[in-house]
């Protein structure tokens, strides 16, 4: 049995939850503990009018009601701290070191990089938490990757962590939290190590989780809700005892030299399915299982490419600059450093949306808007948008989009789309060739 | 909210060979924009069901009449990716009440267990057993025995491995949160000094 610090809730996995509340007649927990907003299915143009679609409005429109019925903190639409629940979390100084965290989405794993335990939950547990503030889990087992050394020039993030879960498979690390580890993991920055944490789930792993350092206090510091002053200090003396002792024994070890990754690209229809971005797709023979074999090749012809042939070079119809993974100020800044001057393939459409409302302001306030504009690149208000397509941003059917978001799954950004997940900074080069490009013969 | 209690299930079976289905196969995000918990079968599986016009493709197994049942077999690492529960209800409004597969992702896991949804882990040579079987007989049931812990295929006696207080839940028809309702006052001694 779990005590939960800190519960998020979204407009589409909370309703029923709300509703088993009202049937109980009982009310929430302790208000203060959870925050809401609207993210999965809000429009990311014309923020400021009422949804069109009436379905999303609908389910907004519920978010709402329960919120004030219940007495629950809601950034909703328009407000200036809206935006990705994984965003906003960390960004408000909600999401803090040794916390317990959930919410109703998978990719809570992202507040991991506090030195947290944080993982997403199904809308039966989010009731739980709002009726009671616990859940009851079972204790998974322990899995430390360590990554160590200095990364290649365009080599990111995103990439380490596409190349961890190739290594492990969609299913790798399903039943375990992972630490994640090494010199290279505690050079990043906290945005960086959120993208490490966020995609922990592709391999299977509720959890993924970072030992808090002065890298993460920096960042901490000064945020809207986070402690201050005195009790900032006192929150720190504590937060440094959240350290793994040395002498910790895990279920499982995996060590991986930074030297060895290079910018990621997948190919097929799960996460794991990931090669080096000049890298020939495996064939059949070349894969672990004999039994991956008829998946394998579902996904090939899904994604209308063939075994054995290079992804480099291959057009591309649409670039998505956004997400829980990648939809941070440090992200948009890499992209708008490699694109400045340039001109984006005119055939191709680019959509940049931001994480939240403070991000998107610091974009417009350091120009970014203004490079991106002259560039071709659309800034849109934030949202989950075209990771999912639960909203109108939908990859047409056929069509090729290069994602830095976080799932290739048949149909996730659209009935029939076809997804290449990749670094930001792989999917700018990709918006300026009109081709699945290695972004270091651009830098 | 806990449906119906499960004891013992004999049933034919639905077969889906396939490894790695996530739960966006399970139920496209588009369909989750429901505010209730019902009526979500109707949209299982949509994009392997139904063509974009809305037809049923003459190839999914759930369009072939010869397979029909209240259990579905499928290849491994059944239900990764998102967390919509929104999965486990289209399975259970569509009328499944077991899923048999050799490895399951673990929130799916939970949402299924929290929805009278069995999910039960065989091993890859059971699981291929059954795809044999059943691809051969499609009339052949299936018998799942949740209190002593087995499938059975013919006169082949698999066991699997369930929580005990998961086990409990399931055959009584409770759920989680009534029993942390029962708590209430000793966690909210909890949260004041936390």
């Amino acid at each position: 049995m779990l005590f939960i610090d800190r519960h998020f809730i979204h407009e589409v996995t909370s309703p029923q939850a709300f509703d088993g509340l009202r049937k109980r007649g009982i009310g929430v927990f302790n208000t203060k503990r959870t925050t809401a907003t609207a993210d999965h299915n809000v429009p990311t143009k014309d923020q400021h009018l009422p949804i069109k679609e009436a379905l999303s409005r609908q389910q907004v429109e519920t978010l709402r009601k329960n919120c004030a019925e219940f007495g629950i903190d809601l950034y909703d639409l328009g407000h200036p701290f809206q935006g990705i629940v994984h965003i906003i979390g960390p960004e408000l100084g909600l999401t803090l070191p040794g916390m317990t965290v959930v919410c109703g989405d998978s990719h809570t794993s992202t507040h991991g990089a506090f030195g947290n335990i944080a993982f997403g939950i199904g809308t039966s547990e989010v009731e739980q938490v709002l009726a009671t503030q616990c859940v009851l889990q079972y204790k998974p087992k322990t899995m430390r990757i360590e990554v160590n050394g200095p990364l290649d020039k365009g080599v990111t993030a995103k990439d380490i962590i596409l190349y961890i879960i190739s290594k492990a498979s969609a299913s790798g690390a399903t039943g375990y939290f992972v630490e994640y580890a090494g010199t290279t993991i505690e050079s990043l920055s906290m945005e960086a190590r959120m993208t490490i944490c966020n995609m922990s789930i592709e391999m299977g792993a509720r959890g993924g989780l970072i030992a808090p350092d002065q890298t993460t206090f920096d960042y901490i510091k000064g945020r809207k809700f986070a402690p201050q002053g005195e009790a900032f200090d006192a929150a720190v003396a504590k937060w440094k005892t959240l350290q793994t002792d040395s002498d910790a024994v895990y279920d499982r070890v995996a060590k991986f030299d930074a030297a060895d990754i290079a910018p990621m690209i997948t190919y097929g229809t799960n996460p794991g399915m990931g090669i080096k971005i000049t890298d020939r797709i495996p064939t059949t023979k070349e894969l672990r299982e004999i039994s991956e074999h008829a998946s394998f090749n579902k996904s090939l012809e899904y994604m209308g490419l063939e075994e054995g042939t290079a992804l480099l070079g291959k057009a591309i119809d649409y670039v998505f600059i956004g997400s829980c993974t990648n939809a941070r100020i440090e992200d948009l800044r890499e992209v708008a450093r490699l694109v400045q001057g340039k001109t984006k393939a005119p055939e191709v459409n680019v959509w940049v949306v931001p994480g939240s409302k403070q991000v998107e302001a610091q974009a417009r306030k350091e120009g970014l808007d203004k490079i991106f504009e002259a560039v071709g690149f659309e800034l849109r208000s934030p949202g989950c948008s075209a990771c999912l397509g639960m909203n109108e941003d939908k990859v047409p059917a056929g069509k090729y989009c290069i994602s830095t978001s976080n799932r290739n799954f048949e149909g996730r950004q659209g009935p029939q789309a076809r997804t290449f997940l990749a670094s930001p900074l792989s999917a700018a080069a990709a918006a300026i060739t009109g081709r699945v490009t290695d972004v270091r013969e651009l830098i | 909210m806990m449906k119906e209690k499960f004891t013992t299930l004999i049933s034919t079976a639905v077969l889906l060979p396939i490894e790695n289905i996530d739960t966006d196969q399970i139920i496209p995000a588009r369909f989750l924009k429901a505010t209730t918990r019902e009526g979500f079968g109707n949209n299982l599986f949509r994009d392997w069901r139904y063509d974009a016009e809305g037809n049923p493709k003459s190839d999914f197994v759930l369009n072939n009449s010869r397979y029909t049942g209240k259990i579905l077999v499928a290849g491994k690492n059944f239900g990764c990716g998102s967390s919509r529960e929104h999965a486990a209800w289209a399975l259970y409004d569509y009328g499944f009440r077991a899923v048999i597969s050799s490895f399951f992702a673990d929130i799916f896991k939970n949402n299924a267990l929290n929805n009278a949804l069995l999910p039960i882990q065989v091993s890859d040579s059971f699981l291929q057993k059954i795809f044999n079987a059943l691809e051969r007989d499609n009339a052949m049931p299936l018998i799942i025995d949740l209190e002593n812990q087995f499938v059975m295929l013919r006169g082949d006696k698999e066991p699997f491995e369930i929580n005990a207080y998961k086990k409990t839940c399931l055959i009584n028809a409770y759920n989680d949160i009534d029993y942390l309702l029962s708590l209430r006052e000793e966690i909210k001694a909890f949260d004041l000094v936390n």
